[in-house]
């Protein structure tokens, strides 16, 4: 037991070492596709997320270093572009977007997103058309094209780049608590 | 291409799932549910834990955890929507690092400033903090204590909180965050119209031809608001928006008129409007000559800097920069002549069509105008003129207090209004409007506390800035912080902040969820329950007050702000808090504790806890044995119910979606000031703007007057700070969702291009920003939603890992002391 976490430790600084080699490598070319296989896993926070980090620094955030010090910012996150559909964590939640949105033209005129995903064009994509809801006014009528309260999409789809989370949520989801809750049936639901 | 691409992505998928079926995967997965009991979800409404606008969702509870929450389709305000950030309340609570138990900083088994932080028991937190705040009481008295809450306190939160300071320890030096950005708009609404708060409400969204922003990003900071303005623009051809700011951001996406103008020239614009107005003879003269009266106010009145700042000396008026003289309409239009046209475009870098197209949205009779403001205004060093000049132009037009006429400041916090405002947290206030410099105010506050006379000190105790400044100089000496970041916020970090929070003479105690940079800086960190761990009650920017029942029990032993602020009150009597004279004259008060004199006054205790709502968890009410939050909301109430700031009766908030005060017969106000519209209008009299004696609204004669920083030779360019979208409150929630970490992992330098060209970098270089004041690390950012001008960039604030606020300059408004962090100079350099 007492050695986990010095062996995941090593772990992180040798995956750290390359994460920053190949980034630093990579700064002067453009990125190669990566792999779709690749981020299929989910993320994985640091192991000590929770835990207050070494010299007394707390907010994890800070990355240890202390309040009147700077640190070297972490290189800019990567947005990732694999077209892979995640996981929502209920099913209200919005999707978030699997792909990059860089130069999205989303105005008064325009809205790049609908291309794919308007139930019309949905086919020709191959791309999720938005959700029957995005139909609806403000009274639940139907309209003939897309609301136009729901008409600039990145208010609820954001992108997910590959910055590892510095702190882990412990939000569990409800398939994970029913699947407790048939192991202890007599557990009563609050 | 994209067909066999998607083929693949799916075969692949397809495949993984296969391989991993029957190790990892929820039994919902391969068997599905359906069992009645089983799937039930306890669905309950709660006010969102976030912006101003006051969303409201509803959170699905099981087994004692959130596990979902959406739109509540029920509420006026959403509709069933919520922003990205709203759409991930579930998982706020459960960031790992959730403090959990007290922890003081100790050496040797003792408490030591350079100690270690240890885990104790409450009694010990308490023990400790309570000697330390007798110890400085008894040495300086209570000019040397102090608090620093917040807009994100629930309703009774504020109220225990402001009672136990101000009634309790004596002390007026209490203050909430919503300094930071509400309190130029709260001083702007005071002299305009001598009551706080705005006229109208959303409803104004849905019935104006004309939206303004004035300093607001609502794409971004209000996004739900917008979803409702573009509905609006867009169902609607005819309607425009105006988008005004120094750089362009989201919300130009939408604009008709999209304005970038100069720093701190917003001003010139407000007065060529006026101008405008004026001269194209547009004034509404029956409604102006029956409602309004003129005022011009004293100018040269500093920076709200160290009063032996350069700055300061120098202004002829930092000492009363509220003063003013009346006026008459002549004189006012005098005054606003200067601001032609061709000064306006001189000034703001603005093309002339813009403004001209502007000008008429306000001067035009058939145009209803909603002007929005939030930061942009209300943080600057003219902030409450800049809130006082935008009336101007509604008065002027009479364009104010009808539906779709409507001038109206956003608020940045969950309660800003409903906590900071109407409970009067700030250091010089009440609740209701009241101010303890006012005699009569504190007798009235004395009697509904049912507490003796001349107990409410009558001087304004230290705002939110001179806190800081008061901490750093050791005058203060034993502080408690509440439910924010100022570590992260407060302006000039390093020469301020973060020096007085490690001062050997301090005490400090911060409570808060989650290991902030400010908690880093306590000595004592309390672990607080948040959101739908506590009964709570929030008020909105449209006057809406919210209410929500606790879902879910805290983790650990982490307890909401208000057990803590009344089970502390516990620890200290009136004889050690109280002059003897007083008590001499009251015996009945000898002894007490401040618990029973504050809280248990046979107002606060009266209700029983077989009140609170079956299904529901207290745990306040179950500890002290009363329904607590009843007890403080109804004493509360009583300071506004019959003043025009009535509040319905607590029980009605758990069911309504919330409700805009004054409600008054069970009746909310949409529109007040307006006869058929509030109950508070006499009845022939049109419109009456009742927090003036004289029932009129005041129009201010104002300048334009330079920012106390402009770039030059060396510090070359403008830096302005701000929020973005998937982070709130600092970051210290959102930061620790990771799909809102994932989206935005850290702050930039959003930059022109040719300005990161001309100074060699390019795109995701390490630079330092430097100011007078200290410097900061961060990276160039030149593509991304915000496009900059030429000579401005703009850090987000949220990154605890990039304190821009060790940056930004500690210049307020004069009048709110309001710090303007839109607007400072500094330079970027390679690192």
């Amino acid at each position: 037991m007492r050695d986990k976490p010095l062996v995941a430790l090593a772990i992180v600084v040798v995956l750290a070492a390359i994460a920053v080699g190949y980034a630093v490598g990579r700064r002067k070319a453009p990125p190669p596709p990566s792999p779709a296989a690749e981020t299929t896993t989910a993320y994985s926070p640091a192991d000590n997320a929770g835990a207050p980090p070494a010299s007394g620094q707390i907010d994890a955030i800070r990355r240890g270093i202390p309040v009147d010090q700077e640190g070297e910012p972490p290189l800019m996150a990567r947005v990732e572009n694999t077209d892979v559909k995640r996981n929502r964590a209920y099913p209200m939640q919005p999707p978030t977007i699997p792909h990059s949105i860089d130069n999205y033209q989303i105005d008064r005129n325009s809205n790049r997103c609908l291309l794919c995903h308007a139930r019309a064009n949905a086919d020709k994509f191959q791309a999720p058309p938005v959700s029957v809801t995005h139909y609806m006014d403000r009274d639940d009528q139907f309209l003939a094209t897309i609301s136009p309260r729901r008409y600039f999409c990145n208010q609820c789809h954001v992108v997910q780049t590959d910055a590892k989370p510095l702190v882990a949520n412990n939000f569990k989801d409800i398939d994970t608590i029913l699947s407790g809750q048939i192991d202890q049936p007599q557990q009563k639901a609050n | 291409m994209h067909m066999t691409r998607r083929e693949f992505i799916r075969n692949t998928a397809v495949a993984v799932a296969a391989n991993v079926a029957g190790i990892a995967l929820p039994a919902g997965a391969t068997n599905v549910l359906l069992e009645g009991d089983l799937t039930q979800l306890k669905w309950s409404k709660a006010p969102c834990r976030f912006c101003g606008t006051g969303c409201s969702v509803n959170v699905a509870v099981k087994n004692g955890q959130v596990v979902a929450t959406h739109g509540d389709q029920l509420a006026e305000v959403n509709r069933g929507l919520n922003c990205i950030k709203g759409y991930f309340l579930s998982k706020i609570m459960y960031g790992a690092d959730r403090l959990t138990a007290p922890m003081l900083r100790k050496k040797d088994g003792a408490y030591a400033k350079d100690g270690e932080f240890t885990e104790v028991s409450w009694d010990e937190a308490f023990d400790v903090m309570a000697a330390q705040f007798k110890r400085v009481l008894k040495e300086k008295g209570p000019e040397a204590v102090g608090m620093f809450g917040s807009g994100q306190w629930t309703v009774w939160e504020g109220y225990a909180a402001n009672k136990l300071f101000k009634a309790g320890l004596r002390s007026n030096n209490i203050d909430p965050n919503a300094r930071h950005c509400m309190a130029s708009a709260v001083m702007g609404f005071m002299r305009t119209f001598g009551m706080d708060e705005p006229m109208g409400c959303y409803d104004d969204i849905e019935a104006t031809d004309a939206f303004v922003l004035w300093g607001s990003n609502m794409a971004e900071m209000h996004p739900i608001l917008w979803t409702r303005v573009t509905d609006r623009r867009l169902s609607n051809p005819h309607v425009k928006v105006a988008v005004l700011s120094t750089f362009e951001h989201r919300s130009f996406e939408l604009a008709d008129i999209p304005i970038v103008f100069t720093p701190q020239t917003d001003l010139v614009i407000l007065n060529y409007i006026a101008n405008h107005i004026i001269q194209s003879g547009k004034v509404n003269k029956d409604f102006v000559d029956r409602h309004t009266t003129f005022k011009q106010g004293v100018t040269d009145i500093g920076y709200g800097l160290r009063p032996d700042n350069p700055l300061e000396l120098k202004a002829r008026n930092a000492k009363d920069p509220n003063a003013g003289e009346a006026i008459d309409f002549a004189r006012f239009a005098a005054f606003v002549a200067p601001y032609t046209l061709e000064k306006a475009v001189a000034m703001t870098g603005v093309e002339k069509g813009w403004l001209q197209q502007l000008a008429e949205l306000y001067a035009d009779p058939g145009t209803k105008v909603v002007s929005f403001w939030t930061m942009g205004f209300n943080q600057h060093t003219r902030g409450v003129w800049a809130n006082n000049m935008v009336y101007n132009i509604h008065l002027l037009t009479g364009k104010i207090a009808t539906p779709g006429n409507s001038p109206f400041s956003l608020t940045g916090q969950p309660s800003a209004c409903g906590t900071a405002r109407e409970v009067g947290t700030f250091s010089h206030r009440l609740p209701a409007d009241m101010v303890v410099n006012n005699p009569e105010h504190r007798r009235h506050a004395e009697d509904i506390w049912a507490i003796p006379h001349g107990i409410i000190q009558p001087k304004p105790g230290f705002h939110a800035v001179e806190q800081n400044r008061k901490l750093r100089d050791g005058v203060l000496n034993a502080y408690w912080v509440q439910v924010n970041n100022n570590m992260q916020a407060g302006a000039n970090l390093m020469q301020e902040t973060y020096p007085g929070y490690r001062d050997p003479r301090n005490f400090i105690v911060v409570s808060d969820a989650y290991p902030t940079v400010t908690a880093q800086a306590a000595d004592l960190i309390l672990p607080a329950a948040m959101w739908v761990e506590k009964e709570g009650a929030y008020g909105n920017a449209e006057r809406r007050t919210q209410f929500w029942h606790q879902l879910v029990k805290a983790p650990g032993q982490a307890k909401s702000d208000l057990w803590q602020l009344m089970e502390f009150s516990k620890r200290f009597t009136t004889d050690e808090c109280w002059p003897a004279d007083i008590l001499a004259a009251h015996p009945s008060f000898k002894g007490k504790t401040l618990f029973d004199v504050l809280f248990r006054n046979g107002k606060v205790d009266q209700f029983p806890t077989s009140q609170i709502e079956a299904g529901y968890d207290n745990d306040e009410s179950a500890a002290f044995g009363f329904y607590v939050q009843k007890g403080l909301f109804e004493e509360y109430a009583s300071f506004g119910r019959g003043h025009g700031h009535d509040l319905a009766p607590f029980d009605a908030y758990h069911q309504a979606r919330g409700l805009r005060w004054p409600v008054v017969d069970g009746k909310e106000t949409r529109w007040r000031y307006r006869e058929g519209s509030d109950p508070y209008v006499k009845a022939g009299t049109g419109f009456q703007f009742y927090g003036n004696p004289d029932g009129r609204a005041v129009i201010w004669a104002l300048p334009y007057e330079p920012p106390a920083e402009m770039p030059d030779a060396e510090y070359d360019l403008w830096l302005s700070t701000g929020r973005i979208l998937e982070h709130w409150h600092s970051g210290s929630m959102t930061m620790r969702v990771p799909e809102l970490y994932r989206a935005f992992p850290e702050a930039v330098v959003f930059m022109n291009p040719d300005d990161a060209k001309a100074r060699g970098f390019k795109r995701g270089d390490q630079v330092k920003l430097v100011s007078r004041r200290g410097e900061m690390r961060s990276r160039v950012e030149t593509r991304g939603r915000n496009r900059m001008p030429r000579g401005v960039v703009f850090v987000p604030w949220f990154d605890a890992g990039q304190l821009i606020n060790k940056v930004t300059l500690d210049a307020t408004d004069p009048i709110s002391k309001q710090t303007d962090y839109k607007k400072c100079a500094v330079k970027v350099v390679a690192v």
